[in-house]
C-alpha cells in the first residue's frame, strides 16, 4: 500500500482519445459488408394492426431483408424484477415482443425492421411499407388509467394495474398517528416524466460468424454481461459461450442504457438471417419515443407533526406510470428503490406508502439517474419545507428537530428504518451546518426581506437527502424479487514483467473508471499508474459482471478488485518468503516491496511477478502465476447523504426563475478521485435542476409526445446555471473495504426539491402563499401561481 | 450525383456524393472522421460542430454538396498530429468531459469563441455554448476548461 494516488485529483487517462476525436462509440464502428437497419414505428399511441404490406418495400433496390411481428413477434424481452400484489398474486407481465403484430401500444412501438445497403435506402423502404391501423382511444396518465372505462393497454391486465404494493408500518397505525397530529401538511403533486437524453443515441451492431457459429453484439450499454445473459437466456435462447457482447465507448447512460432493448435482439437475429453485420442507430426523435423514460408519479402525500414540530406520521398514495411495457427494472424503481427511502433523514415513527403501478399508452418508464430515490426525496423535502412555511418554523430548525442522531455504523449500530433498510453510517447535522455556513443564512434572510420590496423576489430552498446505492446484496434483492444477483467481478492479472491488467465487470460511460480504478490498484500494489490498465465492456475479456448503475461501480466493482489485490499480495508474500527464506508471516508489503520485517531484505513487486511466471525457485505446493478473480457481493446498500441549497430569484413580472446560487455538501464516504466525484455531482445537479425548471415529457390527448425533440424539450444549457458551490463531508462506509458510498446519483437526487422549495419560498416572501408550483416551473406556471 | 472537392484537416478530397448526404455523414462515413458526432436531428445539440472556412458550424445543418470548395477543420485536425490545442489541454486539466460525446463539438465551438474573444467572461462563455448540449458535466468544468485555455484560471494548465 502506498498513498500516492488515492484521494488525489489525478487527471483522467481516458481523456486523450476523447479530446482528439478518437473515442470509439458503437456508431463509429464499421464492419466489412455492413448493412443498415431502420425500424418502422407506430405513429399512434394505441391501435389495432389490421394488415401490414411489405411487398413494395421488399422489391426496392438495396433492400436486404424485412422482418415483421409475423416472423419474430414470438420473441420478447423480459422484466428483471418480480413484484407481487399486496394479496400475494404475481405482477401482471404482458409480453413485450421485438416487433408487434396485433396491436401497437405507444407512439414508437416497433412494427417492422428493414435492413438495406444504406441507412437512407432502409428508411425509404420503411416508408413504403403499408400498415392498416384501426386507431383506439389512448390513456397516458397513470391515475386515469385505473378508472373504470379507461382504454385497456393489455387485454390480460384488468384496469391496467400491473400490481399494487405497500411498505412501512401497518396502515391503521399510520392513520392513528396522523389522527393525533397537531398539524398536517399535505401535497398533491406530479413528479413529471423525463427523458434521460444521454447524448449518444442508442446504437447496436449485430454480427454473425457462420464459420464458428458465433454472434457478436456491439451495443451502447451500461452492462454488457447483463445484456448477454438476458438476450441469450430469456429472449433468443442462444448459448452464452457463442455470444460476445461489447460495450465500447458509450456516450452517457443515466439509466437509459441499462435495459435490454428489443433492438439489440433484432439486430442479432437480422445478422444471423442475412449473414451480414447489421447496424442500427436511433435518431434523437426515436430516442425520445423509445429510450426508457424516468419518474412519472402522481402522488398525494401527508406529513403529520405534533405541537413541538416532531414528525408523527407520513402517509402516501402514489400512482406510478410504467408505460406500455415492462422494461428491465421498471417494477423495482417505484417500489424497492423508492418506498424504502421514505424514512429520509428523519425519525418519523410511522410511515405508509400505498403504491399502484400502472400500464399506459406511453413509452416504458424505468430507472433514470436516481431511480425512485429522487421521487422519495422530492416528496419528503417538499413536505418538510412546506410544513415549515405553514407552521412558521424555520425550515432548517424543523429538520434539526427531526434528524436521526449521528452514528458511525462501527461503534454505534446502523439505523433501522420503518421501511426495511438499515442505514450504514451518517452525520446529517454536519452537512446541514456546513451548507448553512456556506450560504451565510442570516445575511441571506435579510437580503430576502429587502428583495421582497422589489420586483425580484429571492427564495432559498433546502433539501437534506439520503439515498441507497452500491446496489446490492444479492440475497436481499433476491428475496425482494430481483431475478439476478447484484455482485460484481474484478480480475487482476499481474503480467510477468510486473505490469497489471485489470478486468472489471463495471462499465464506464463517463465515470472515469480507467482512472479511479487504476489509482486504487497502483496504490495497493505500490506501482506507477502507467503500469495499470483497466479493461471493461467486453464479455470476451472480462469474466463476468453486472455493470454500472445505482452508483455501484466503486462500492461493488472497486471492492471486487480490492479482494483480488489482497489475494495477489497474500500469494506474493508466500513467494517472497520462499525466496528470502523466512515465514510468510514475517513478510510485510509496503510501497511495492515485500520486506522481511525488521530487516532491509526485500524483493520488489516486479521481482515477485517474474518469479511467479518463471518459477524456478518457488514454494512447493504453490501454483505458478499471479492472476486472481473475485466476486464481491456487498453485505448492505451504501447510504450517501447531503444537503443541497438553492437560492433563486423570481421575476414578479414575468415569473422567470434564475438559479443564483447552488450549494451542495455531499457525504459519499471516502473519495478516491475528488475531481471525478465533483464532476459527478455537477452533472447530477444539472439534471436535478433541469427537472425542476426545464424538462418534462408532455403528451397530448391522443398519446403523442408533443415535445419529442431538442427544439421542444428544454434541455438544460450552459447559461441555465451558476458555478456550483460544492463541499464534502466524509463518513466512511463501514462495510466495504474502500469505505466508499457512491456518487453518481447524489446530485440528481438532492437538487430538484431544493429548487422548487426555493421558488415557493420566494413566492411566500412576496405574500403568495402557494403550496406548489408544478414542474417544470416555467415562467408561465410561476407567474400563474403568483396570480392566485 | 454532385461532385464535391473539399480540404479537410489539410488534405484535399474529391467525391461524388448523394444530393441528400449531410456534411456530418460525409465526414463520418466517407472520410471516416468519426470524432464529429451526431446527437440530434434538429440541429440543436452541437455534437457535430466543425469549422468551415474558419467559422464554427453545425455539420448536420449543411449538405455535403454545400461544402464544395471549402476548407474544413474537424476535431481530429484541430492541433497538429501529436500535439494538443490549448482547449484540448484545458478540457483534460479541468475535467471538462465525462463520456466525451459532446466534447469534440464543445471544443470546436469554444475554439471559435476564443478566436474572436481571447478572454471571454464566464457569462460570455455560457452564452457561446448555448447551441451545445452536454448531459454529463453540468457545464461547470466546461466553463472552467475554456477559462483555463484562455489563461483565466489561477490553476491554468501548464
Ligand atoms: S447533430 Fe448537429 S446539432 Fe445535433
Ligand atoms: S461529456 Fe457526456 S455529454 Fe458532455
Amino acid at each position: 500500500m502506498s498513498n500516492k494516488f488515492i484521494g488525489k485529483s489525478i487527471k483522467r487517462v481516458e481523456d486523450k482519445r476523447f479530446i482528439t476525436g478518437h473515442g470509439r462509440y458503437t456508431d463509429d464502428i464499421v464492419l466489412p459488408g455492413m448493412t443498415y437497419a431502420y425500424i418502422l414505428r407506430s405513429p399512434y399511441a394505441h391501435a389495432n394492426i389490421k394488415s401490414i404490406d411489405t411487398s413494395e418495400a421488399a422489391a426496392m433496390k438495396g433492400v436486404v431483408t424485412i422482418m415483421t411481428g409475423e416472423e419474430v413477434g414470438h420473441y420478447g424481452v423480459p422484466c428483471g424484477w418480480q413484484v407481487n400484489f399486496k394479496n400475494g398474486d404475481i405482477m401482471k407481465e404482458p409480453p413485450h415482443p421485438l416487433l408487434v403484430k396485433d396491436k401497437v401500444r405507444h407512439v414508437g412501438d416497433a412494427v417492422a425492421l428493414v435492413v438495406a445497403e444504406s441507412r437512407e435506402i432502409a428508411q425509404d423502404a420503411a416508408e413504403a411499407i403499408i400498415v392498416d391501423y384501426e386507431v383506439l382511444p389512448a390513456v397516458t396518465d397513470a391515475s386515469k388509467a385505473v378508472e373504470a372505462g379507461a382504454p385497456q393497454v393489455h387485454d390480460s391486465v384488468p384496469n391496467n394495474i400491473c400490481f399494487d404494493w405497500e411498505i412501512g408500518n401497518p396502515k391503521a397505525e399510520v392513520d392513528e398517528a396522523m389522527a393525533s397530529a397537531a398539524h398536517i401538511t399535505s401535497l398533491d403533486f406530479v413528479n413529471q416524466r423525463l427523458s434521460p437524453n444521454a447524448m449518444e443515441p442508442r446504437s447496436y451492431i449485430g454480427h454473425y460468424d457462420n464459420v464458428y457459429d458465433r454472434y457478436t453484439l456491439y451495443t451502447s450499454t451500461q452492462n454488457p454481461h447483463l445484456i448477454r445473459l438476458l438476450m441469450c437466456a430469456f429472449v433468443l435462447g442462444l448459448p452464452e459461450h457463442k455470444v460476445r457482447v461489447v460495450g465500447p465507448d458509450v456516450g452517457g447512460g443515466f439509466g437509459s442504457k441499462i435495459y435490454h432493448y428489443t433492438e439489440e435482439a433484432l439486430v442479432t437475429l437480422a445478422a444471423k438471417k442475412t449473414g451480414r453485420p447489421v447496424k442500427w442507430t436511433e435518431t434523437r426523435s426515436e430516442a425520445f419515443l423509445t429510450d426508457a423514460h424516468g419518474r412519472d408519479h402522481v402522488t398525494f402525500a401527508e406529513m403529520g407533526f405534533d405541537t413541538e414540530g416532531k414528525i408523527v406520521g407520513l402517509r402516501i398514495k402514489t400512482f406510478a406510470n410504467l408505460g406500455a411495457y415492462l422494461s428491465t427494472f421498471s417494477t423495482a424503481v417505484p417500489t424497492y428503490l423508492h418506498g424504502t427511502l421514505l424514512q429520509g433523514l428523519y425519525t418519523t415513527p410511522k410511515i405508509h406508502l400505498d403504491m399502484t403501478c400502472v400500464f399506459t399508452n406511453t413509452t416504458a418508464v424505468d430507472a433514470y439517474r436516481g431511480a425512485g430515490r429522487p421521487e422519495a426525496t422530492f416528496l419528503l423535502e417538499r413536505l418538510i419545507d412546506l410544513a415549515a412555511l405553514e407552521m412558521g418554523i424555520d425550515p432548517t430548525e424543523l429538520r434539526l428537530k427531526n434528524f436521526i442522531a449521528p452514528f458511525d455504523g462501527v461503534t454505534q449500530p446502523g439505523y433501522q428504518t420503518n421501511v426495511a433498510l438499515q442505514y450504514d453510517s451518517g452525520n446529517y447535522h454536519g452537512v446541514l451546518a456546513r451548507g448553512l455556513e456556506m450560504l451565510g443564512y442570516e445575511d441571506f434572510r435579510k437580503e430576502q426581506a429587502e428583495a421582497a420590496k422589489t420586483n425580484k423576489l429571492l427564495g432559498v430552498g433546502f433539501s437534506t437527502y439520503i439515498e441507497a446505492c452500491g446496489i446490492a446484496p444479492s440475497a436481499v434483492v433476491g428475496s425482494l424479487g430481483a431475478r439476478a444477483g447484484l455482485f460484481e467481478v474484478g480480475q487482476v492479472r499481474v503480467q510477468p514483467t510486473g505490469s497489471v491488467s485489470v478486468f472489471t465487470g463495471a462499465h464506464s460511460h463517463g465515470q472515469g473508471h480507467e482512472t479511479t480504478f487504476a489509482q486504487i490498484v497502483a496504490d495497493r500494489l505500490g506501482i506507477p499508474m502507467e503500469n495499470v490498465e483497466i479493461h471493461h465492456g467486453d464479455t470476451e475479456s472480462v469474466a463476468f459482471g453486472m455493470g454500472t448503475y445505482g452508483s455501484r461501480s466503486l462500492a461493488v466493482g472497486g471492492s471486487a478488485i480490492v479482494k483480488s489485490l489482497d489475494k495477489i499480495i497474500e500469494k506474493g508474500a508466500k513467494i517472497a518468503a520462499h525466496k528470502l527464506e523466512c515465514s510468510p508471516d514475517d513478510i510485510e508489503f509496503a510501497d511495492g516491496k515485500f520486506t522481511v520485517k525488521g530487516t532491509d531484505k526485500s524483493l520488489t513487486f516486479g521481482d515477485i511477478a517474474l518469479t511467479a511466471y518463471v518459477p524456478h525457485v518457488y514454494p512447493a505446493n504453490l501454483e505458478p502465476g499471479l492472476d486472481f478473480s473475485s466476486f464481491y457481493d456487498p453485505t448492505n446498500f451504501t447510504y450517501p447523504f447531503g444537503c443541497h441549497i438553492a437560492v433563486v430569484e423570481v421575476d414578479k413580472e414575468t415569473g422567470a426563475t434564475k438559479v443564483k446560487r447552488f450549494i451542495a455538501v455531499d457525504d459519499v464516504g471516502n473519495v478516491i478521485n475528488p475531481m471525478i466525484v465533483d464532476g459527478q455531482i455537477h452533472g447530477g445537479l444539472a439534471q436535478g435542476i433541469g427537472q425542476a425548471l426545464l424538462e418534462g415529457i408532455e403528451f397530448d390527448s391522443t398519446g403523442q409526445i408533443i415535445n419529442a425533440s431538442y427544439m421542444d424539450y428544454a434541455m438544460p444549457r450552459a447559461d441555465d446555471f451558476p458555478m456550483f458551490e460544492l463541499d464534502r463531508q466524509v463518513t466512511p462506509c463501514p462495510h466495504n473495504p474502500l469505505g466508499v458510498k457512491g456518487a453518481g446519483e447524489a446530485g440528481c437526487i438532492g437538487s430538484t426539491p431544493a429548487v422548487v422549495n426555493a421558488v415557493v419560498d420566494a413566492l411566500w416572501s412576496g405574500g403568495h402563499k402557494v403550496k406548489d408550483v408544478r414542474m417544470p416551473m416555467t415562467p408561465e406556471r410561476v407567474w400563474t401561481a403568483m396570480q392566485s | 450525383m454532385p461532385k464535391i472537392s473539399v480540404t479537410v484537416n489539410g488534405t484535399s478530397y474529391s467525391h461524388e456524393v448523394e444530393g441528400r448526404l449531410l456534411l456530418v455523414h460525409y465526414l463520418r462515413d466517407v472520410l471516416g472522421l468519426t470524432g464529429t458526432h451526431v446527437g440530434c436531428d434538429t440541429s440543436s445539440c452541437g455534437a457535430c460542430t466543425i469549422h468551415l472556412d474558419g467559422k464554427s458550424v453545425k455539420s448536420c445543418s449543411l449538405l455535403a454538396a454545400q461544402a464544395d470548395g471549402s476548407s474544413i477543420t474537424t476535431i481530429e485536425g484541430l492541433a497538429p498530429e501529436g500535439e494538443l490545442h490549448p482547449l484540448q489541454v484545458g478540457f483534460k486539466e479541468e475535467h471538462g468531459l465525462q463520456c466525451g460525446f459532446c466534447t469534440p463539438g464543445m471544443i470546436m465551438c469554444a475554439a471559435d469563441l476564443l478566436e474572436h474573444n481571447s478572454t471571454p467572461s464566464e457569462q460570455e462563455i455560457r452564452e457561446a455554448l448555448e447551441g451545445n448540449i452536454c448531459r454529463c458535466t453540468g457545464y461547470h468544468n466546461i466553463v472552467r476548461a475554456i477559462q483555463s485555455a484562455s489563461g483565466q484560471l489561477e490553476t491554468a494548465a501548464p
